[in-house]
């Protein structure tokens, strides 16, 4: 058996996993990792099935030594050149560490997030069947503190059978964005301006949602308000201040502000990766105004 | 009747817009009963009720299969015999004064028409634990506070709109708060961990104290 001793967590170091789905109803919100196509990648690296819990660390300075037995891992998302007992070994492969082996992580160049998987899992205890901890609700196992005993599971039947993954570098520049309009694109008194502006990403984004600083959208109607409802991760919401806040992994379930968009499934991990000053572009996913009626048999 | 207006909601979602809370909740039950493939989660809000799907190519099948699907009314309405929860209240919330002065009322005829007749859980929401409650008495209508508070206290009971409902913790809040108690309205560790789960009819009861 192994366990990792936390020895940094760096700004924030949080267990992953793909959340607990399905709870709305009594108010409790998806989460899971913020970087999904990472977290399941590390799991892949390692041989793990893609629900086994990932360590989430935001903005690197993270360490940990192996006792135990030895175990393979594997880092991916942001580069914070990892390495083990002060030798690199790069990220998006697999690795084995010997007991007693130090793991670390320095400041990513780009990106935000880095997610460290152990073969067999991180096995802290489920909430609501999940290991994820909701950084909006506090549900789920506590964000690591330096000191934790953290137990690894048991290893998977399978066998890594990919020592390393061709995973294109995360983007330090401007990041294009696809959007799907509506449901309230009309709330926007010109919609084209979502998708005309050069956005940058706010310091003040975290896993509940990512806002957009720029020249502030106009609603329609300044006065009317929405009745809530329910929301996904990357729903474009509009404030009344006009600054859109792209919903991340730890929305709110419902929402009162009109969402005027929503980012394509597939580009929703890359807001996870988006730090202060980023440049953002949206662009529209979907013509306007695509008729949503039922289809001709 | 079958929904109308259904709105795609990104790519692996659906929205679909209705007229009350009552309709709300039967096309959500509807829903539920339909076991539609792929769907996630079903999130029924104040008039809409939003469908999240496992992946975008399931968006124009569940589409298709809401359009087809048929509303019953009432189909959402708890069945005789539904457990019923009693909840204490002390009523003397730093807003039942000005609620009272709102209705053109004393604090008294709020007590009595927040304790006279039970409210139903209509759905979740805020936060894990906090039920949006409906079907109370119709005088109750109150807006929201112009100004939300920073720090509303676990327990305090409120009224907002067409709606009641409790804190389950401490939180930032807007709701008109008329009292406070101690039930427990959320515990994970509890095999169920809400208190109030949609469907569930609700009793307050006024505890004596300062009013």
């Amino acid at each position: 058996m192994t366990t990792l001793e936390v020895l940094r967590t760096g700004p924030l170091a949080l267990v992953e996993d793909l959340g607990r789905p399905g709870l709305a109803n009594i108010g409790v919100t998806d989460s899971g990792a913020a970087d999904r196509r990472s977290h399941r990648l590390a799991n892949r690296l390692v041989a793990n099935p893609a629900e086994l819990a990932t360590v989430e660390i935001t903005m690197g300075g993270f360490a940990a030594r192996v006792h135990g037995d030895g175990v393979e891992i594997a880092v991916t998302g942001a580069d914070a050149q990892p390495a083990v007992d002060g030798i690199p070994f790069g990220i998006n492969g697999v690795h084995r560490v010997r007991p007693g082996g130090v793991i670390t992580f320095g400041t990513p160049r780009s990106g935000v997030r880095s997610y460290l998987a152990v073969r067999g899992g991180i096995a802290v205890a489920p909430v609501l069947g999940s290991r994820s901890h909701d950084t909006l609700s506090g549900l789920g196992p506590p964000p690591l503190r330096p000191g934790d005993l953290v137990d690894v599971g048991p290893p998977a039947g399978g066998f890594p059978e990919l020592e390393q993954a061709p995973v294109p570098a995360i983007a330090a520049g401007t990041v294009t964005l696809r959007v799907i309009p509506g449901p309230r694109d009309d709330w926007l008194a010109e919609p084209g301006a979502l998708v005309d502006t050069d956005w940058l990403t706010s310091p003040r984004s975290d896993r509940v949602g990512v806002r957009l600083t720029g020249p502030p959208l106009r609603l329609r109607w300044p006065q009317r308000q929405l009745p809530s409802e329910g929301a996904v991760r990357g729903a474009i919401q509009v404030p009344p201040g006009g600054q859109p806040v792209i919903l991340g992994a730890d929305h709110p379930v419902t929402g009162g502000y009109p969402v005027v968009g929503v980012l394509r499934d597939a580009d929703t991990d890359a807001i996870a990766q988006l730090r202060p000053g980023q440049p953002v572009r949206l662009r529209w996913g979907r013509p306007r105004n695509a008729p949503h009626g039922p289809r001709d048999w | 009747m079958a929904p109308t207006a259904i709105r795609d909601y990104g790519d692996r979602a659906v929205l679909i817009e209705c007229d009350c809370t009552a309709e709300v909740l039967d096309l959500a039950a509807v829903i539920e009963r339909a076991r539609l493939p792929e769907v996630l989660d079903i999130v029924p809000a104040a008039r809409t009720v939003l469908v999240t799907l496992a992946g975008p190519a399931a968006q124009q099948l569940v589409r298709d299969l809401l359009h087809r699907i048929e509303v019953t009314p009432h189909a959402a309405k708890a069945e005789p015999g539904t457990p019923e929860v009693v909840i204490d209240v002390t009523y003397d919330g730093p807003d039942l004064a000005e609620v009272a002065d709102r209705l053109g009322t004393g604090p008294g005829q709020v007590v009595e028409a927040h304790t006279a007749r039970p409210w139903r859980v209509g759905f979740g929401g805020f936060a894990p634990g906090f039920a949006y409650l409906i079907d109370g008495d119709p005088r109750l209508r109150v807006p929201r506070r112009d100004e939300p508070r920073t720090r509303v206290p676990a327990g305090s009971v409120g009224l907002a709109g067409e709606f009641s409902g409790i804190y389950p913790r401490e939180s930032p809040g807007g709701w008109q708060l008329i009292g406070r108690t101690d039930a427990a309205l959320w515990d994970p560790g509890r095999a169920r961990p809400a208190l109030l789960r949609p469907g569930m009819w609700v009793r307050f009861r006024a505890l004596p104290g300062p009013r």
